[in-house]
């Protein structure tokens, strides 16, 4: 098989074997797993509102995604999308509480260029230490996501808090919420999956047809060969966990304009994490982010009902665990394959 | 003024050094078994999950047997079972070791979630389920700061010390050990010299996977005596630092576990002074110091410690 038909059959089968792995364990629990599993499909595409869901929780998901994807191509594991994040979030809620005098074309633009900067300077600590003392961003960027998470709960209660209750900030200016693209039964789909799908398409443009991308991509794939062609190594790496962060803070940003209207500390939630996952399900390209992100959240937005179903919605993580597992060991996967087509040889 | 009262009055109190000792187990433990692993050429940041699969296990068997130590000892099967997956993808695989990490956290946090409801009827966290009693020294009983102080401690802060003895002692003065280091640094130099390169890959792993599993279990069973969940908290990643700041050394190692478990103590302390009335909405500021501490420590010296040379690099035969 090709390498190209590969990228399709390891992350599908990958898929396949999770679900088949945790079936197992939900019978170990005493449960149905295909009560659960209609559960989870139910709860994913069984009516308007859940498809609207599904489309809302993905948005952050294909940004966080791309963040992760985006920084494997530059040979770099950015883990703190989460607290980049945050910082998106949190920075971005700052400006858009102050700028109601400004009319929505500015305003709206204007928010997300800052949340994309919040996250990017963020992410840019990490990639300048590596790029300085050799620092692994595995490390460091976990470092920053704990203290993104420190340092948000505590901007969220004493600084920007109002009212009692889950610590939240007060609503962000009217002219820097998302417009609705339509109504389902009270909840809005934002026009942030618009947002989300043209970044999808200009990381796309900026790794497949410019020049930074072939040097950022040389970067990861061989740094020596990359210095010796005369690309300056440490520059890239600064570059690259920015344009990184700058994803992961726009998911952030977009989460506040779109569905929150306000800052919350818990806003994350594990999304950041989750890019790690859509990223190696999408195999790292943008166009297979998109729907690696798809059914992250039809996975998350299921889970609610598979939980009423009996079912721990933890179950999704360990799916995740052994998709993640699987897609790193790949040659399992292909080993199958080959295995398979000897026995039919003979 | 009034802090600098708060932090003289901190270090003069002789509990502060017994929280100090308590904090850096579980990093001594953890950052000893990245040691065991990287040592022989495996980069291991499943370090957290383990560790959170060592808390929980350990909380399991004991409310099971009523007996801590069997936690612990079925602790150490499930770190040894998942240190054996990480070293089956990342070996025999050769997959992407920080990837099947990352993968093991993640089935980590889900198996934990997963089991609090069937196991003990609710999720977030179980009650007080047993911890293994304190060891006290009747020799340091007599005078009143050391008796406060290391008069009485969790038996596993011994042994965690004894495991640094034991990891230097197999790491530096014997046959195996110098196997070890020779297949960390040149693979392919010392599978010609017949040193069997996976068979040591799987030994370091598996050592790594008991490590982090005392040092989860430390959290739970020789701390608190229950589990909550993700109650590691990053202090598998912490633990990695330790590792890089005492550049691949277990003596360096347990060092600089105890400087991060020095700061945790210290930021717990400083928030929760009488002298200061820290309100509670200002004690996250607190909580970033050991993540603030550890940031600066791995910026400021990790140009001066070098990894082994095929470090994370899957071996080929």
């Amino acid at each position: 098989m090709s390498s190209k038909l590969w990228a399709f059959v390891v992350p599908i089968v990958s898929v396949i074997i999770a679900l088949l792995i945790s079936s197992i364990v939900i019978v170990l629990i005493g449960q149905n797993p295909i009560v659960a599993y209609t559960a989870l499909f139910r709860g994913a595409f069984g009516s308007k509102l859940a498809i609207a869901s599904v489309v809302i929780k993905s948005t952050p998901l294909i940004l966080t995604g791309l963040a992760v994807g985006f920084g494997f191509r530059a040979g770099l594991f950015n883990i703190g999308a989460e607290g980049q994040m945050v910082m998106g979030a949190m920075i971005g809620t700052a400006f858009a509480i102050n700028v109601a005098w400004m009319p929505a074309v500015f305003a709206i633009p204007l928010t997300m260029v800052v949340g994309m900067i919040a996250g990017a300077g963020y992410a840019a600590i990490a990639g300048f230490l590596k790029a300085k003392t050799g620092a692994h961003e595995v490390v460091t960027t976990i470092m920053l996501n704990w203290i993104a998470e420190y340092l948000s709960s505590y901007v969220v209660t004493v600084p920007m808090g109002v009212g009692f209750g889950t610590p939240k900030s007060p609503e962000i200016a009217n002219s820097t919420k998302l417009p609705p693209l339509i109504t389902v039964q009270a909840t809005e789909l934002t026009s942030g999956i618009i947002v989300a799908i043209i970044a999808a398409i200009v990381i796309y443009i900026i790794l497949e047809k410019t020049t930074k991308g072939y040097e950022l991509k040389g970067t990861g794939f061989n740094p020596y060969a990359a210095e010796y062609g005369g690309i300056k190594i440490s520059q890239n790496i600064v570059l690259a966990m920015a344009i990184s962060g700058a994803l992961a803070g726009l998911a952030g940003t977009l989460e506040v304009m779109g569905v929150h209207h306000r800052f919350l500390g818990t806003l994350s939630g594990g999304k950041g994490f989750d890019g790690i996952s859509i990223a190696l399900i999408g195999q790292n390209h943008p166009i297979g982010i998109i729907f690696a992100a798809l059914l992250m959240g039809s996975l998350r937005t299921g889970s609610n009902e598979m939980q009423f179903a009996g079912v721990p919605k933890h179950i999704i993580l360990i799916v995740q665990a052994i998709i993640i597992f699987l897609v790193a060991a790949d040659r399992i996967v292909r080993t199958m394959f080959i295995r398979k087509k000897k026995v039919k040889v003979s | 003024m009034r802090v600098l009262t708060a932090i003289w009055e901190i270090f003069t109190n002789p509990a502060f050094y017994k929280l100090t000792l308590t904090a850096a187990t579980p990093f001594i433990f953890a950052s000893l078994g990245g040691v065991y692993s990287e040592i022989t050429g495996v980069v291991n940041i499943a370090l957290e999950g383990i560790m959170l699969m060592g808390a929980f296990v350990s909380i399991v068997f004991t409310a099971i047997t009523g007996n801590p130590w069997i936690g612990v000892l079925f602790a150490i099967f499930v770190g040894l079972g998942m240190a054996w997956l990480h070293a089956w993808a990342s070996i025999k695989w050769r997959g992407n070791q920080i990837v099947s990490g990352t993968a093991l956290i993640l089935l980590a946090q889900g198996v934990t979630g997963f089991l609090m409801e069937p196991i003990f009827g609710r999720p977030g966290q179980t009650d007080i389920v047993g911890k293994i009693p304190e060891l006290r020294i009747p020799l340091l009983m007599k005078n009143r700061f050391l008796a406060q102080s290391i008069g009485e401690l969790s038996p596993m802060i011994y042994i965690a010390f004894g495991c640094v003895a034991l990891a230097w002692f197999i790491i530096y003065k014997t046959k195996l050990g110098l196997r070890m280091r020779a297949v960390g640094e040149n693979p392919e130099a010392a599978d010609t010299l017949g040193v069997n390169v996976y068979m040591i890959r799987y030994f370091g792993v598996l050592m790594s996977g008991i490590m982090a599993s005392l040092g989860g279990a430390f959290l739970s069973v020789g701390e608190v005596g229950n589990f909550r969940e993700l109650m590691t908290g990053g202090r598998g990643f912490i633990a990695l630092a330790a590792m890089i700041l005492g550049n691949w050394n277990p003596v360096g190692a347990m060092w600089a576990s105890l400087l991060f478990g020095f700061s945790e103590a210290f930021a717990n302390q400083l928030q929760s002074s009488p002298m200061l009335h820290v309100a509670s909405s200002t004690k996250p500021l607190f909580n970033m110091f050991p993540f603030i501490v550890t940031l600066i420590v791995i910026a400021g010296f990790i140009g001066k410690t070098r990894p082994p040379a095929a470090d994370g690099v899957p071996y080929e035969k």
